[in-house]
């Protein structure tokens, strides 16, 4: 418990002690630090391996790992190295996750802070259309779009994005309803704070730790839907690859060559277990009630 | 209750419209026609096919046709399978697809609702954690992992199961898909269900019950588990959504031949009308599914009055 | 005779919590007889509660209970904390029952009412069929709800708080218990609805011969209802006495404060010729209750077209239960609420200033809330906070000048002037509200509307929030308008009071007549039920 009656003067900000809560979960803390290893090993590892993302080694097709041969993940049927594949396929995997999350973040906070500030008739329409959207097949039109204008990686970010926001919008939107009836809004408002100053200082920022926590569970979310398209044929095409992909043609091969499959997989599920763990402390530590 | 339903399914009009609207648009908005194929055809031929399809008309003419074939249950010719009409294919493939969802419904609810409940009650003990633990696993592995993982492991190493095919919907066939499709759900369910009966647990009325005089058992099962089920129940319509989508890997990778499949094929071949009406199809079931879960949870929650 | 029915020897209760065991009752005892009534009082935090739910084994599992509960039956003595698990079964809703303050969220929201109290006949009685509804329905009518027929098959959320809380008790004596344990069971009601419940619970001590442990913060109704009271502060008890002679010779210094932490005195009245500040006619507001896309709003009049005038240094109290549209008429007379009718501020005519025209005023009229957890930024430091007025209305202020005047603010409500690094969430509930006044302060202003401001706090704090808003008042001369649901404070603070019910003005007068004589039948059943021990 906290009394105001201890010595120390300087504040402790609900961030920092959210952050301080955050240290102490060891699985949060530790997934934390795979993803920053994973994420700096997708941007520099392709540079650091013997092996380019298409180039061929002519003497190991469909190779078991071997730290002998320089293919520490084996090779696939073309001969290409998997771990510089993996490694390529994650740049896009976590692109796409941090593209396409950001694109729902925008649209979503936009959308539901509009509404949820201008209430009344404007919010009612608002969300109407959201309802509508939200019994939409997404995944249907998305893939659709895929097929009618190629698949094209920024179409991927739009389209993954565009789903997303939904959820993000709604959160948004019922946070700032319930912060503008609370009573520090309209103390300042009796103060003669201006409608933008109460957005920038009062609302946005009380909002920040739901929308933080969703964010980190978007992120995972995005992440298996580009790699659910990618699987299906319809995400990126060659010559670039990603984690689906991947595993796409690790599923063809898994009779012969296990390690096509199980690699990109671990990637895959080591990155989604961990963002989630992540998303899970981070709720706890922004508010600690749900513990 | 009938009003509720008409006045539902009502309000579902607007949001097939606007799916029917978008995908149709959206095609005719494509680069590239139909039949720009490999081969150049006659252009005779072309515009032969072209009238044949009304692709020749003006484009709120061909929306005005597609919509009165709908309304017909028509939902045109596939441009691929060109014995078939869509309506057919789709006929074709959706008892597959719908007896392979039912049970991966069943089954994670079979599941996930004894596993969360144990969990909640055996709080930060042992089995508390490996169920969540697990839970965890369920959600952050991709159901196109497990269902490869699993078709080697029980279908090829041990041999026990078939790897795919269908079967006419033996067991032996179906236990494999049902089991890959339900994991996630069966993991969210178990998470959601330990969560709400943990809230529940701590609520006043739970504590009102026990006031009384009743046993831990029948504070349970007469005053935990109704309220703690809601979210569950209102969770369900994501969770077939959910399911529909799992549906069309795990038809692939099985070799089932459901809607899934042949929507898959579809868009690999850019059979454009059989994507639309797969699209316009799967948009109408989710509308009703959640209808359906509407209902069930109305009938649960007694403040849920159907004149509103 | 009465016998003695239930000891409490030594009662010890310890949470141990990851950051250390926190003790929250210390070597508690006390008895209590057949028929009798024991009021167990003290603030938040005091441990009452926590020991009244050891006697059932209710405590949340992490709890450590240690000493002796002992339970006198005919049988023999029972140890509560000792006997099994199906013995206190056996207990519970039986022999001893138990309501709770939250009458809304206490029952089962899923399910009919008349299940709910059959359950408990099930339980512990052989009634069944036609014998167990029967007595459901005559319980219901024993604790007055009406056409208890048809009642028995509503759901909770159809039913009003009061109501509840009469189901609540129904339930309870349902099986003819010995002790009924109410944990604060009208804290959460309006006052007159409080007075009507502890009115039944009178009636049904003596139609059961009931003893009653009654847990609550409000020595007015300790005064009205107990046979003997037992003082409890920070887990131990300091005092247990009869009620009278606790009252009139109190002999811990905490009962003492406790006692005297009841609002008194008066306002001195301030000069008729006063100049007028505030003068408001025919104020209307209204909320649109459902709002429809396509067809015009239908629309709920919360005030519906008051009058009311404040001259400069006076305090107008507004007095109204829940829902009386009080704090609504606070917030239009701000202009935080769109409404209609003439508002008048000092020479301005605030009706149709737009926003920015507005804004000048706003420095000389401010607001201080009821509820101190939500009327400070969670994310903004108290100086910050405070200096926010200052930042719009000032902003030829530099830093240095703006921290001066924060500092002076915050001194001015007794707060170390240090703590303005800080955030709100590491402040007690006495501290915020000073933090929220210094935010009013800093602007200098002339009015100030003071919405509830000490009601969520407890009585020794309220003291001092209501002794710095005096002080303040004599020093700047300001002008309140205090709106408040407890009678006594207002009866303390105000010039003139002004009664509100369904968003009309029912009386309004002068503090001191008003209060000595009041006209109107509601504004009588209001005192009654503030006042419980003045005469009809």
């Amino acid at each position: 418990m906290h009394t105001a009656s201890e010595a120390h003067t300087v504040g402790e900000s609900l961030g920092r002690e959210a952050w301080r809560r955050l240290k102490q979960n060891r699985a949060a803390m530790t997934s934390l630090v795979i993803l920053i290893i994973l994420t700096v090993a997708c941007i520099a590892g392709p540079w650091l391996t013997p092996w380019g993302l298409s180039e061929v080694d002519w003497n190991a097709f469909t190779a078991p790992p071997s730290l002998a041969e320089g293919h520490y993940a084996g090779t696939d049927a073309n001969g290409r190295d998997l771990l510089t594949r993996s490694l390529y396929g994650g740049q896009i995997s976590l692109s796409v996750a941090v593209v396409a999350t950001l694109v729902s973040l925008v649209i979503g906070v936009l959308y539901g802070a509009i509404a949820g500030f201008m209430g009344g008739r404007v919010d009612n329409l608002m969300m109407r259309f959201v309802d509508i959207m939200y019994s939409l097949p997404f995944m249907f039109l998305v893939i659709l779009m895929m097929v009618l204008f190629g698949r094209h990686i920024l179409l991927i970010y739009a389209a993954i994005g565009a789903v997303e926001w939904l959820d993000m919008s709604r959160i948004v939107r019922g946070q700032t309803l319930a912060l503008k009836r609370r009573e520090f809004v309209e103390a300042a408002r009796a103060l003669g704070v201006t409608n933008r100053t109460i957005i920038v200082r009062h609302l946005i920022p009380n909002t920040l730790g739901p929308v933080i926590v969703y964010v980190t569970l978007t992120v995972p979310k995005v992440i298996l839907l580009e790699s659910f398209l990618s699987f299906l044929g319809l995400g990126v095409q060659e010559p670039m690859t990603s984690w689906g992909v991947l595993i796409s043609e690790g599923t063809d091969m898994m009779e012969t060559a296990p390690w096509m499959l199980i690699v990109p997989s671990a990637f895959l599920a080591l990155t989604l277990f961990c963002l989630n763990f992540l998303g899970d402390g981070l709720r706890d530590a922004l508010d600690p009630r749900t513990r | 209750m009938l009003h509720y339903i008409a006045k539902r399914l009502l309000q579902a009009i607007p949001t097939l419209l606007i799916v029917i609207t978008v995908s149709f648009f959206l095609m005719h908005l494509a680069p590239g026609g139909p039949f720009d194929g490999e081969r150049q055809l006659p252009a005779e031929i072309e515009a032969n096919l072209l009238a044949s399809y009304n692709l020749d008309q003006p484009i709120w003419k061909q929306y005005l046709i597609y919509l009165g074939n709908l309304l017909q249950g028509d939902f045109g010719p596939s441009f691929r399978y060109e014995d078939f009409s869509v309506t057919e294919l789709i006929g074709q493939g959706f008892p597959v697809s719908l007896e392979l969802g039912m049970w991966a419904i069943l089954l994670a609810l079979a599941v996930g609702l004894p596993l969360g409940i144990i969990a909640a009650l055996r709080r930060n003990s042992s089995i508390d954690y490996l169920v969540m633990g697990t839970a965890l696993a369920g959600i952050a592995i991709p159901n196109f992992v497990i269902a490869p993982l699993m078709a080697l492991v029980f279908g090829v190493f041990l041999a026990w199961l078939p790897v795919g095919g269908w079967n006419d919907g033996h067991w032996r066939n179906m236990l494999l898909p049902v089991v890959a499709l339900s994991i996630q759900q069966i993991a969210y369910i178990a998470r959601m269900m330990r969560a709400s009966m943990i809230e529940v647990l701590g609520s006043q009325h739970i504590r009102t019950a026990r006031a009384k005089g009743l046993s831990e058992r029948e504070v349970i099962w007469r005053h935990a588990m109704r309220p703690a089920m809601l979210p569950v129940v209102s969770y369900l319509g994501p969770a077939a959504a959910g399911i529909i989508t799992g549906s069309v890997v795990i038809e692939q990778i099985f070799g089932i031949p459901g809607i899934g499949r042949y929507f898959v094929q579809a868009a690999l071949n850019r059979d454009y009308t059989l994507v639309m009406g797969t699209v316009v199809f799967y948009g109408a079931l989710i509308v009703l599914l959640n209808l359906i879960v509407d209902l069930i949870y109305s009938a649960l929650d007694p403040q849920i009055r159907y004149d509103d | 005779m009465s016998q003695l029915l239930l000891e409490i020897d030594r009662l010890r209760v310890d949470f141990p919590l990851p950051q250390g065991r926190i003790t929250a009752v210390k070597d508690v005892s006390l008895s209590l007889h057949t028929g009798e009534t024991l009021a167990l009082v003290g603030e938040s935090g005091s441990g009452k509660s926590i020991t009244a739910t050891s006697i059932l084994r209710l405590l949340p599992e992490l709890a450590e209970a240690k000493g002796d509960i002992r339970w006198h039956t005919p049988q023999g003595i029972k140890s509560l904390l000792d006997v099994s698990n199906k013995r206190i079964r056996a207990i519970r809703g039986n022999e001893i029952a138990m309501i709770f303050q939250e009458p809304m969220t206490s029952l089962n929201p899923l399910q009919r009412i008349g299940h709910q109290i059959r359950e408990v006949l099930d339980k512990h009685t052989s009634l069944n069929g036609r014998a167990a509804r029967d007595r459901v329905i005559e319980l219901l009518e024993q604790v007055g709800i009406p056409e208890a027929q048809r009642r028995q098959t509503s759901y909770p959320y159809e039913l009003s708080g009061g109501q509840r809380q009469r189901v609540m008790i129904a339930m309870a004596l349902a099986c003819e218990p010995k002790l009924l344990i109410a944990d604060e069971p009208t804290t959460a009601l309006d006052v007159t609805v409080q007075a009507q419940i502890l009115q039944l619970l009178k009636t049904l001590q003596e139609q059961y011969g009931l003893a009653i442990l009654f847990i609550t913060h409000d020595l007015g109704i300790v005064r009205h209802f107990a046979d003997r009271v037992c003082v409890m502060r920070q887990g131990e008890v300091v005092e247990t006495a009869p009620t009278a002679e606790l009252f009139r010779y109190p002999r811990h210094d905490y009962t003492k404060t406790l006692i005297e932490a009841e609002p008194h005195g008066s306002k001195p009245p301030v000069d008729a010729s006063a100049p007028l500040l505030v003068d408001a006619r025919d104020l209307r507001v209204r909320f649109a209750l459902k709002k429809r896309l396509f067809r015009p709003n239908a629309y709920f009049e919360a005030v519906k077209g008051i009058d009311l005038r404040i001259q400069r240094g006076q305090t107008l109290g507004i007095v109204g239960e829940s829902g009386s549209g009080k704090s609504t008429l606070g917030r239009a007379l701000l202009r935080l609420l769109e409404s209609q009718g003439e508002v008048r501020f000092d020479d301005t005519e605030l009706t149709h200033l737009d926003g920015k025209a507005m804004r000048p005023i706003r420095s000389r009229m401010q607001v201080v809330f009821q509820d101190p957890f939500g009327s400070l930024s969670p994310r903004m430091t108290v100086g910050e906070i405070v200096s926010e007025g200052l930042r719009v209305h000032h902003p030829e202020l530099n830093r240095r000048q703006r921290i001066e005047r924060v500092t002076e603010a915050l001194q001015e409500v007794s707060l170390d002037p240090a703590m303005r690094q800080r955030y709100p969430h590491e402040f007690s509930g006495g501290q915020r509200q000073r933090i929220a006044i210094a935010r009013a302060l800093v602007l200098k202003p002339e009015f100030l509307l003071l919405d509830e401001p000490t009601s969520a706090l407890d009585r020794s704090v309220q003291a001092t929030v209501i002794d710095l808003l005096r002080t303040l008042q004599k020093r700047h001369d300001l002008t309140y308008l205090f709106i408040s649901h407890d009678l006594a404070v207002v009866r303390a603070l105000s010039d003139t009071v002004l009664v509100m019910k369904d968003g009309q003005v029912v009386e309004q007068g002068d503090t001191d007549a008003l209060f000595r004589s009041p006209r109107e039948a509601y504004t009588r059943e209001l005192m009654r039920a503030a006042f419980l021990d003045m005469p009809a």
